[in-house]
This record gives structure tokens, sequence and C-alpha cells, in this order.
């Protein structure tokens, strides 16, 4: 699915003295396949944006095409476009109602109108993708911990197979292996399908695994848009928007600036510790004389 | 959220803001009667002359005034259609048994206009006046029931906490709403039935999501050491200044001059 966001401007409650602007002039193409992180401070518009894209709120100013059709459109080509595009919120499992698991997964693609054998086999599938044991089809969702509530909401957006998936802050409020797992299942499940992955994070180093763009959002405008290798590791213009680098980057600077000859463009911890390492086994002068002193 | 209510509050300062929360009350209360008492021209005319005062007093966007009426659309279409049809007089247009008469045209715009200037009252009310203020109002004013043995304080308490979590409520119901809609429920779909079905989808989740929030709540007073509403102390008193004897004074005096006007 090819994405254009078109001079687009958003403003809540116009015409009042509450009213607010989110967003204000942004362009942005998404070609599809593309894995896309969406950063920037609180309040800078990254829902808004992403709601945008997903039909769920109307311009102010502009428009978001999805393979030519304005995305918020109230006609059937609108709702078909819409409908290949999945958009897990900000804590998905407050959205859980049904009884059981399997009726909660299978509830998307329900909406779909695919057969009764269509919709048990995809919600099936989407369970297994993101690791969810087929035991627990026909347990309540409500009883599930949070970890596996956010799992449970995750398969019922993908059960959908969208073509596009737009996830916000996935993995807030999870701990280190629930983050780390819940990243490597999206990430499989993008290489399975080829789908466009637009992934909305305040953790840049979780975000630096996945996506290979990154575009930063500040007070509603595109602040920089590139790889992510180039933004992420781009500390001024990182700063400007109110973020800081990822921790193997300011490692790498601090010691690039005390005349250590080492990359500063590697965002993973693994990369960060090889190249110093490399850099240790070459010419680099280690100081002992000074710890003795 | 992408909309006004009709309750949502207006952080400005207007002369309106600046008036006691009771003062607000009462006369809003005196000029929804008066609005009743009014039938000749007079008193109409006099009525929406002075709402219009206090609205531009109030500082608050006409729009958004005028907006607050949508709300009660249906209520007063079929109001005006009881009236038209109801009201006997001379006979307008007769359609088999239902006869519209000329009266009952006038007894029915009559009605919508009283309507509406009761949600324009209440609506500059809760513009100007915070929740907060509004329920502390209330409980002054209802202080003497406490004597036959009704909980003023604690129904207070519980309509501050009613209003203070209405507009978290609404941006919930907002957010659950699109995440089922992104998820291919038709939420605008013109067929009763499918409307239907969409509900439980949006009411289930609000609803766990009430009651985890109930109970934090409850956990949080708690924690702080909460223990019913007897002998709270305020941090800021309602004292009656010099414009609020006015304000009451001008009021009592409009609506007087209509009663008055409706006597003569």
């Amino acid at each position: 699915m090819l994405i254009r966001v078109e001079h687009l401007g958003h403003t809540y409650i116009p015409g009042t003295p509450l009213a607010r602007s989110a967003l204000r002039g942004v362009n942005l193409e998404i070609g599809p396949g593309e894995r896309v992180g969406l950063v920037g401070r609180t309040g800078s518009g990254k829902s808004t944006l992403v709601q945008h894209i997903a039909g769920l709120l109307t311009p102010t100013e502009g428009q978001v095409l999805l393979d030519g059709v304005p995305a918020h459109e109230r006609t059937a080509a609108g709702r078909a476009v819409r409908r290949r595009l999945g958009l897990a919120f900000q804590n998905p499992e407050e959205q859980i109602f049904e009884q059981t698991v399997l009726r909660e997964v299978a509830f998307g693609p329900r909406n779909l109108g695919l057969s009764q054998s269509e919709i048990v086999a995809r919600a099936r599938w989407a369970m297994e993708m993101v690791g969810l044991d087929a035991s627990m089809a026909s347990r309540s969702p409500f009883m599930l911990s949070g970890g596996e509530m956010r799992r449970v909401a995750l398969a019922s957006i993908l059960a959908m197979r969208p073509e596009t998936l737009i996830l916000d802050e996935p993995t807030a409020g999870l701990d280190p292996r629930g983050r780390r797992e819940l990243i490597a299942r999206v990430c499989a499940w993008q290489v399975e399908t080829g789908a466009t992955l637009i992934l909305i994070s305040h953790d840049l180093e979780g975000l630096a695994r996945v996506v290979e763009r990154v575009v930063v959002l500040d007070c509603g405008q595109v602040a920089a848009d590139g790889l992510a290798r180039q933004v992420l590791s781009d500390d001024a213009r990182l700063s400007a928007a109110g973020l800081d680098v990822p921790q193997p980057v300011m490692l790498l600077r601090a010691l690039r600036n005390s005349g250590w000859g080492v990359r500063t463009d590697l965002l993973l911890p693994e990369e960060a510790i090889e190249e110093i390492v490399h850099a240790r086994r070459g010419a680099i002068p280690v100081r002992t004389d000074k710890e003795t002193a | 959220m992408n909309l006004l209510l009709p309750g949502m509050y207006l952080a400005t300062n207007s002369a309106l803001h600046r008036l006691d929360p009771r003062v607000k009350m009462i006369a809003a209360l005196v000029l929804m009667v008066a609005a009743f008492v009014a039938h000749r021209l007079a008193s109409h005319i006099l009525l929406t002359t002075f709402v219009m005062v206090i609205a531009m007093l109030s500082a608050a966007p006409p729009a958004a005034l005028l907006r607050t009426l949508r709300t009660i659309f249906w209520l007063g279409f079929l109001m005006f259609f009881f009236r038209l049809f109801t009201t006997p007089g001379q006979p307008f247009i007769t359609m088999g048994s239902l006869v519209m008469t000329w009266e009952g045209l006038l007894a029915g715009a009559t009605q919508i206009y009283r309507l509406c200037l009761i949600v324009i009252l209440s609506a500059l009310l809760t513009f100007t006046t915070s929740p907060a203020q509004l329920a502390y109002g209330l409980e002054v004013l209802f202080k003497p029931l406490i004597k036959i043995g009704l909980p003023v304080r604690e129904f207070t308490l519980v309509l501050t906490i009613a209003l203070r979590f209405a507009p978290v409520m609404l941006e919930e119901i907002d957010k659950i709403g699109k995440a089922q809609r992104a998820r291919g429920v038709d939420m605008d779909s013109r067929n009763p039935l499918r409307q239907v079905s969409s509900w439980s989808p949006l009411f289930v989740p609000i609803f766990v999501a009430a009651f985890r929030r109930a109970e934090e709540l409850a956990t949080a007073m708690e924690a702080r050491g909460f223990r019913g509403a007897q002998h709270r102390t305020r941090l800021y008193r309602l004292c009656i200044a010099r414009q609020d004897g006015l304000a009451m004074l001008v009021t009592c005096a409009v609506s007087l001059t209509i009663v008055g006007l409706e006597l003569v």
C-alpha cells in the first residue's frame, strides 16, 4: 500500500477557545513493505498522524491518500482501503470485550464478512503469530496477564491480515523480555507477510532493531526523515526535537571525544560493543599510566 | 476530543466567571422560571435581551453557545409537533384525524424558544463555572437539608467525581470507538441492527475501564486518609462580593418586571 500524506494539518476543536493545532503541513510518503519508525516527544502529533493515516480523523487541512484514495472518505472505496490497514492504539488491551480469546481475535475477521472456517483459521494463525498457546483459545481474555492481553489485542489486528500495520507504543508497560519478544514477533510477521510497518515508540533502541527509516515529529511538523542509522545518531537534530540519542551512540560519542577512533552511528548495544572491542585491538592508546597515578 | 460539549467548562476569565457560583445557579434558575412565566411579546423581548447581555458578559464564543442547542434538536422537534397537533384552535392543515392549528404553531414555537433559553442558560452556567465550584456551590445551597438527614456532602462528592471523570470517560469512548472502527466495526451504519451489534465492543471495554478506575480512585482516596465527607475544610471559601449582589439584584428586577408585565 502506498501512503501519501499531503500538507496534512489538524486542529482539535477548531473555532473555540480550546482550539489546539496538532499537525501542520506534514508531507510524507511511505512505500509498500517499508518499516518506518515515528518518534517525537509527548504531544508532538505522532498519534494524531497515525489516526489520520488510518482514516479515523478528518483532516482540517490537506489529505492522506492510501493507494490514491482519501483515507477518511466515507465511501465504499474509502471503507475498502481502510480494511487493508490495521492500527493498534496505545494499550490496545483496553479494547478487549469478548468472552473468549478466540472470539476476541476472530472479531476483526468476522467484521470482514469471511466464512466461518476462514475466520477461525485466521484467528488461530494470528494467535500463533504472537506466540499465544492454542490452549488459551477458550479462556477469558480478562483473566490473562497484562502482557498476554497485549498479545491478544495484537493478534486481533493481525488476524485481519492488514497490508499496513500501525503500532502506537506497542511495548509500553511490558517488561524487558516481553518487549524483546513482542518486537521479535512483529518482525517475524513483517518478514513473512511483507507488510508495511509503522511503529511509534519512545524506545529508540527497540525501534532501531526493527525499522530502517525514522521520521521525527516535533510540534506537529516533520523535523527529520531518513535512514534510522543517520537520524537516530544525529544528536543535534534529535535534541532539538526534545529526544536523546540511544545510549550506545552516547557512549561511542564520549569515546570519540576522548580520542578513540570509533564510529558513532551504531544504534545497538552489540554493535557498539563490537566496535569498541575492535578499536581496542587496534592501535588505540590505552591510558594505564593515569590509573596508577 | 474533537467536540465542545454543552457541559464543558471554558477556562477564561470573564465577568461571569468571577461571580459566586451560588449567585449564578440561583440566577439561572430564576431566569428559567421566568422563561415559563413569560407569555407576552414584551416579556419575551426583555428576557431574550437580558440573556443576550449575560452571554456577552460570559465571553463565550457565540458559535459554541449556539452549537449546544444541537443536543435538544430531537426533543424540540417532538415537542413542537406534539403542540402543533394537540392544541385546539383554528385549523391550519387537516390530515384525516390530525389537525394542525395556528394556535398550535404558536404554542410549539414558544415551547422551542423556552427550551432553547433553558439550554443556553445552563450552558452559560457550566461554561463559566468550574465543576469544583459548581459542586461546592450546590453543597452550600443544600446545606440546610443535612438537618433532615440527607447526605448532602456525600452527594456533592459523588457529583464532583462524576463531573471530574466525565471528560476522561468521553476521551475513552472516543479512543475505544476508534480502535473498534479500526477493527472493522461499522459505527456509521444506518442499519439499526448493525448499530446495536456495535454496542458491546464499545461498552464492555468502557465499563471495564470505569470499574478499574473506580477501584483505583477508592484506593487512592483511602491511601490519603479520606474518611467520608465530614469535617472537610476548603482552601477557597465562597463569599458574596459587591458584583454578586448587583447581579442578583438585576436578575430579580428583570424577573419581577416580567411577572409584572404578565399581570397587567
